[in-house]
């Protein structure tokens, strides 16, 4: 049962001490992905997708961060009890990820080879305890690795400085790395929004052939819609530390029933005209004095009493289309 | 290149300084006892009866002959004194920067990576300790209890009395005595500059401490070493490669200015020591007005700092090819 | 026209106005984070400490006439004790004494320096900064000949012309650190000078003075406080370095340095002479150090030089 899902997250809460007093950020997410889906987890900017992100890594240092959860567990291992020899090992060899931002990624006084090297020679060396690789193996994976993100000449890019290369090639070259080590699980952090549309476009057919090639599970981080329809099979929708609906992707698009969810559809212009596109009213909110109960509220056309009481929990509308909402748990309520 | 515009800027300025003012260095040079007639004669033979532009450019040109004009205190061409005590003073500096490299960065370093733990607050108070004592505090309280206290240096001086200098192949004992296998004497050489060169280090310890700590702080937060970290690059790599790089260019500027506080140090220092180097002649020649012997000086450390900043620049270039490539752009 | 006198006018007021205010909350905001940093307090009381010995150092002190040539061999070479806190020096004269006194000096030494150096200083790098072009070259090249030396040899060539005494050092001291804040204002100058608000001024039609008085001068005002702090440790470390090799404060006063020099002959046996004025010259700087570093943080000023 446990070895079903490659990433499984249970009741997590992420609390951070600021200065201002407590900032309860992650309030109770839950999140499962099974071995080689691709799943995709939406929101708009300071939900929580980052927070969500770094506690899988293993990377929230942990003063000033404070977690709390029931299971955080990444391929039947608990993550976040891990000692930092054992995180390191897991890194980049089991779990990978690909960062939002090629220009600031990638150190800009090492070349690419060396770089890709240390990558490539630091995943061997945990694993294998015996065999080193030899400098030419590593440079043999270092070329192969360069080829299949198709970029072309590789011999030449591993002796450039990161200034060098375009931000397209660059975000190709961090997908490299972060793939080379085969991971089974990548998390994919808004990849591609620091570029053109049309290279992003590019490196998201690239990185959804690499994954489906290779049978990896995938996180996909994003605040775009198109994007997470495109490329993942599955989707959760965050809103200010809470999971509010979770479906695959073509039931979700075609039937939102979270009103966060149907807002944000609804602010996507549309290329085929008609109406303009409305936004939501309101703001995501301090978390140092998150609304109480369901944080949407505040901003929801159809709130109720109780939703501002009590947070709702994750109930089911249809197979595998679930949603927190105290909309639907009445109806479901008055239905039996 | 201007800065040897600078340089001629700076031996006019002082030139005229020196020769404009009260005080006749004739007399200076005579004493007190010398007759009317003698000084005169001096003056005439020192050429201090033509106009002050003139002189000027009899000196300068006397330069690029090799002359430095005679010394009124040691009767010989100041170029050959310096010429004498210059290595001295060259080794002093030297291995003073070779402390503040092997303390400072370190220092600066751990700091930032242990940011706010007791390690770099004791850290942070080493710097400000150093950057405010003055250095011949340092080279007299290291006297006081190394020599004195402890007699583990000794006082003054390079060498002992009765060690026998090294064979001179470069002017730098340490070098030499190496070079010649003379290894007591090497030991010997050792134990001298020890104390002398600490404290000229100690202003540049300060400074690179907090300057590399500052940089250091800086790139660590920067988003390239997270993602170093999430690739499972181990921490140790992540700090002294991954960081160390980038931080240091702000430490390498400085290091141009620190190289400036050394050679300032070095003044006070090998007067507390006794170092018979170019700075202390330099002092002397300045309690005697001897100021054929001052323009040397100064003409020589003004000289220093042209190739140390050029070095200093070129070296940075070297370390950043964010500036090497940009400079190639325009 | 008068209509458009007034309008000028009125707008002028209102900027001075929101000028002021926006100084006053600064100041405010600056205040409150400057009583939370131990580093600016700690600077800020050992300053404050020394300023008040030195200003009470005529009352205060058990032998006045220490300060300067007198004489009481009987008593010389005391080591610290209850008579002399400090002990006593070469010919008898209380050591405390002579330090509090020496740290008048050593103040009066920061004040004068400084004063004469940072408006001189300050003056020439607006010019230089604001009116760009050839003035900046001229001025930016002197100023590099000023610089091609550290302070403490420049110092000592210029003090190689004249009669060591203290004024001389001061003079010397202060003919070469205006070239230090002429360059940071220049380099602020430039780039504020380039902001919209400069040129909302130029084209209401100030007349240059106004602009730089008004405009950069406000935005240089940190970055230039903070340097005077730090200055005033460096300034008092040359002056010290200078009377150590003889060529600043002449005895009989009671430089701190030149105690420190003569002190130095007798080590290691008397050492009390050595190790109060160095432990006391040494408190004052760190003060003075501490307060800029705590002044920088508050001020949030970026790093402009030194």
């Amino acid at each position: 049962m446990e070895d079903r899902h490659i990433l499984d997250i249970q009741d997590l809460h992420v609390y951070f001490r600021v200065y201002e007093g407590v900032s309860y950020v992650l309030d109770g997410i839950y999140l499962h992905i099974a071995r080689g889906e691709r799943v995709g987890l939406v929101g708009e900017t300071g939900c929580g997708k980052t927070v969500t992100m770094k506690t899988v890594m293993g990377m929230l240092k942990s003063p000033p961060a404070i977690i709390r959860y029931d299971k955080v567990s990444l391929d039947g291992q608990d993550i976040l009890k891990m000692s930092p020899k054992e995180l390191l090992r897991v890194k980049g060899t089991k779990i990978s990820m690909i960062f939002q931002d090629p220009m600031n990624a990638l150190n800009p006084v090492f070349t690419v080879g060396e770089q890709l090297y240390d990558v490539i020679r630091f995943a061997q060396k945990r694993l294998d305890n015996e065999k080193n690789p030899s400098q030419k193996e590593i440079h043999d994976r270092g070329i192969a690795i360069l080829k299949e993100v198709r970029l072309p000449d590789p011999e030449r890019i591993m002796g450039n400085y990161p200034l060098e290369l375009s931000g397209g090639m660059r975000q190709r070259v961090l997908i490299a790395m972060a793939l080379v080590n085969e991971p089974s699980f990548l998390i994919a952090d808004e990849p591609g929004t620091a570029l053109d549309v049309t290279i992003q476009d590019q490196i998201l057919n690239l990185l959804k052939e690499l994954v489906e090639n290779r049978g990896i599970s995938v996180l996909l981080i994003s605040h775009n819609l198109g994007v997470v329809r495109e490329t993942t099979e599955r989707a959760y929708i965050m809103y200010a530390g809470q999971i509010v609906e979770t479906a695959p992707v073509d039931l979700l698009f075609e039937n939102p029933v979270h009103p966060y969810t149907q807002g944000l559809l609804a602010s996507v212009p549309s290329l085929t005209g008609g109406e303009i596109a409305e936004g939501i009213p309101g703001m995501v909110p301090d978390y140092t004095v998150a609304p109480s109960g369901c944080r949407f509220h505040p901003r929801c056309t159809h709130s109720m009493s109780i939703c501002s009481e009590k947070k709702p929990s994750l109930t089911m509308i249809e197979p595998d289309h679930y949603v927190a909402c105290y909309l639907y748990t009445e109806q479901k309520e008055q239905n039996e | 290149m201007y800065s040897i515009l600078v340089l001629v800027g700076l031996s006019i300025l002082i030139f005229i300084i020196a020769r404009m003012l009260p005080g006749n260095p004739a007399r200076l040079a005579l004493g007190p006892f010398a007759s009317g007639e003698q000084v005169e004669h001096l003056s005439h033979k020192m050429g201090m009866d033509k106009p002050l532009p003139l002189q000027y450019w009899t000196y300068i040109t006397g330069i690029f002959h090799g002359d430095f004009s005679l010394s009124f205190q040691t009767r010989r061409n100041v170029r050959l004194d310096i010429a004498h005590y210059l290595p001295a003073t060259l080794e002093l500096v030297i291995v003073a920067i070779l402390w503040v490299l092997v303390i400072g960065v370190p220092l600066g370093v751990l700091s930032a990576r242990y940011k706010d733990s007791w390690l770099d607050n004791v850290m942070r108070v080493i710097a400000f300790i150093g950057v405010a004592v003055p250095p011949f505090v340092v080279g007299l309280i290291g006297q006081f209890v190394f020599s004195y206290g402890l007699g583990i240096f000794p006082t003054t001086g390079r060498l002992g009395l009765l060690t026998p200098k090294p064979p001179s192949y470069t002017g730098l004992f340490l070098l030499d005595s190496l070079i010649a296998g003379e290894f007591s004497v090497f030991k010997d050489a050792l134990q001298h500059i020890i104390l002398p060169s600490f404290a000229v280090a100690m202003t540049g310890i300060g400074q690179i401490t907090r300057i590399t700590r500052g940089s250091m702080i800086d790139v660590l937060s920067k988003d390239y070493i997270e993602a170093a970290e999430a690739f499972g690059i181990p921490n140790r790599y992540t700090t002294f490669k991954y960081a160390l790089k980038p931080s240091f260019i702000p430490p390498l500027t400085i290091l141009g200015l620190t190289f400036a506080s050394q050679l300032s140090n070095a003044f006070l220092v090998e007067t507390v020591f006794a170092w018979p180097g170019m700075a202390k002649y330099g002092v002397r020649a300045i309690l005697r007005k001897d100021f054929n012997a001052v323009m040397g000086v100064v003409l020589i450390v003004g000289l220093a700092f042209v190739v140390v900043n050029f070095i200093v620049d070129m070296l940075a270039g070297y370390v950043d090819p964010r500036i090497r490539l940009k400079e190639g752009e325009g | 026209m008068e209509a458009k006198q007034r309008v000028l006018s009125s707008v002028n007021l209102e900027l001075t106005e929101t000028w002021w205010m926006a100084f006053k909350d600064k100041i405010g905001r600056s205040w409150y984070r400057f009583r939370r940093n131990p580093i600016s307090l700690t600077g800020a009381s050992m300053v404050l400490l020394v300023i008040l010995l030195a200003t009470l150092a005529p009352y205060i002190t058990p032998y006045p006439e220490a300060a300067g040539g007198f004489t009481d061999f009987p008593n010389a070479f005391q080591p610290p004790g209850k008579a002399h806190w400090f002990g006593t020096d070469a010919i008898g004269r209380d050591l405390f004494t002579r330090v509090l006194f020496g740290y008048r000096i050593s103040l009066m030494l920061a004040v004068v320096v400084l004063s004469i150096s940072v408006p001189f200083g300050v003056i020439l790098g607006l010019t230089a900064g604001y009116f760009g072009g050839k003035i900046e070259t001229v001025i930016m090249r002197i100023t590099d000949v000023f610089l091609a030396l550290p302070p403490l040899v420049m110092a000592l060539a210029i003090c190689a012309s004249f009669t060591p005494t203290i004024e001389v050092a001061m003079l010397a001291v202060a003919s070469i650190w205006w070239t230090w804040h002429c360059r940071l204002v220049d380099s602020i100058a430039r780039s504020v000078k380039t902001e919209e608000f400069v040129q909302a001024s130029q084209v209401i039609g100030d007349n240059h003075f106004r602009i730089l008085f008004k405009d950069i001068l406000p935005n240089c005002a940190s970055a230039v406080i903070v340097k005077i702090t730090l200055d005033a440790g460096f300034v008092i470390l040359v002056g010290a370095g200078l009377s150590f090799l003889g060529l600043g404060v002449q005895p009989p006063k009671p430089g701190l340095g030149t105690m420190i020099s003569y002190g130095s002959m007798y080590l290691p046996e008397k050492w009390w002479m050595t190790v109060f004025p160095s432990f006391a010259i040494f408190f004052l700087i760190l003060g003075f150090n501490l307060l800029g570093d705590g002044l920088r943080d508050m001020l949030d000023v970026e790093a402009g030089g030194s």
